[in-house]
C-alpha cells in the first residue's frame, strides 16, 4: 500500500509554507505504551499536540461512538490515555509547536478532527482531494501514507523515510 | 539400542506436531469452551458451534449498527485470509488462524474486540454463539 501510495504523494510536490524542521521530527514520538496500543491498533496514534486539550477530553468521552465507529475502552485504559492526551495537548505548557498547531482556532470551538483545524487545512491545501480518498490513502486521516515517518513524529513533504 | 521411552517421546512430538499444524489451541480451546457453557446456559438446545453459521454471519449485510460499517467484510474484506484496512486506511492483519496463528488466543483481546465490532456492526453485542461460530469459522480457515 505505502509503496503505491508514495508516487502519488512525491507527485504533489511542494506543500506550501515551510512547517517542519530541516526534515526533523515537529513533534516528539509518542511513547506512552496505551496511546500507542489502543490508538494505534485502527490508525496512526495521532499527536496530541495538533488538537487542545478540550478536544481529546470531549473525544475520550464519546469513544462508543469514534467518528462511526465504537472504540470502546476499559475505563481504565481510557483514563490513563485521556490523562496522556490532555497533558501534551496543544495548549499545554510543554507542547512542542503547540501553538502553530492550534492557531486560528477560536476558544469556543472544540475541534474533533486534526483535518479541521487551520493548521493542516494551510498545509494540505495543495494537495488535490483525489490523493486524499485514493484507495491506497482512503481518508486524510491516513497521515503515514504518505507521512512514512509520522509514527516518529516527522511529517515531511512525502514519501520521507527519516 | 533406542529405549521406550524414547520412542514414545518421539511418538509424541510427532502427535503435537500435527496437532499445531491444525487450529488445536489450549488457550482458543478455553474461550470456545467458555462461549459454549453460555451458549448453552442461554439455549439448552445448543449442541455446537457452527462453521457455517460462522461464515454467515461474517459475510451478512447486518442492520442496527452504524452506515459505514454493516458487514464483517466491511474492514475485515470478504476473504478472511486477506489483509483487512480499518475505516482510518491501516492494515489488518488477516483473521484466518491460518495466516494468523495468535487469533482468539487472547480472551481480553477477543472480548474488546467483539465488544467494539458487534456494536459498529449489529448495534448490539453478539451473543456467545454468534462469537463461537465465528472464531470456529476463522480457525478453519
Amino acid at each position: 500500500m505505502k509503496r503505491l501510495a508514495l508516487p502519488l504523494c512525491l507527485a504533489i510536490g511542494l506543500l506550501g509554507p515551510g512547517v517542519h524542521a530541516e526534515g526533523g521530527a515537529i513533534v516528539p514520538p509518542i511513547e506512552h505504551a496505551a496511546t500507542l496500543k489502543e490508538c494505534g491498533a485502527c490508525h496512526l496514534a495521532f499527536p496530541p499536540q495538533m488538537l487542545p486539550a478540550r478536544s481529546w477530553k470531549k473525544l475520550m468521552g464519546d469513544l462508543a461512538n469514534h467518528f462511526g465507529e465504537s472504540a470502546s475502552l476499559p475505563e481504565a485504559a481510557r483514563a490513563e490515555i485521556t490523562a496522556y492526551l490532555a497533558a501534551n495537548a496543544g495548549d499545554a505548557a510543554i507542547a512542542k509547536n503547540g501553538r502553530r498547531f492550534l492557531r486560528g482556532i477560536d476558544a469556543a470551538e472544540t475541534p474533533l478532527r486534526i483535518t479541521e483545524t487551520p493548521f493542516w487545512q494551510g498545509v494540505h491545501e495543495e494537495v488535490p482531494n483525489p490523493y486524499f480518498t485514493s484507495a491506497k490513502v482512503k481518508t486524510p486521516a491516513n497521515c503515514a501514507a504518505c507521512h512514512r515517518a509520522a509514527a516518529k513524529g516527522v511529517f515531511g513533504e512525502g514519501g520521507e523515510e527519516e | 539400542m533406542r529405549s521406550l521411552p524414547s520412542i514414545l517421546s518421539l511418538a509424541l512430538v510427532a502427535i503435537a506436531g500435527v496437532a499445531v499444524a491444525g487450529t488445536v489451541n489450549p488457550a482458543r480451546d478455553a474461550i470456545l469452551a467458555s462461549f459454549a457453557a453460555t451458549a448453552k446456559l442461554v439455549d439448552p438446545a445448543f449442541t455446537g458451534f457452527s462453521a457455517e453459521r460462522g461464515h454467515a454471519f461474517w459475510t451478512a449485510a447486518h442492520t442496527g449498527g452504524k452506515p459505514d460499517t454493516p458487514s464483517c467484510t466491511s474492514c475485515h474484506t470478504p476473504d478472511p485470509m486477506a489483509e483487512g484496512q480499518t475505516r482510518a486506511g491501516k492494515q489488518i492483519a488477516p483473521m484466518a488462524v491460518s495466516k494468523t496463528p495468535d487469533r482468539f488466543t487472547d480472551s481480553a483481546k477477543v472480548e474488546k474486540w467483539f465488544g467494539r465490532n458487534c456494536n459498529s456492526v449489529l448495534g448490539r453485542d453478539c451473543t456467545a454463539t454468534e462469537k463461537g461460530d465465528v472464531i470456529t469459522y476463522l480457525a478453519g480457515k
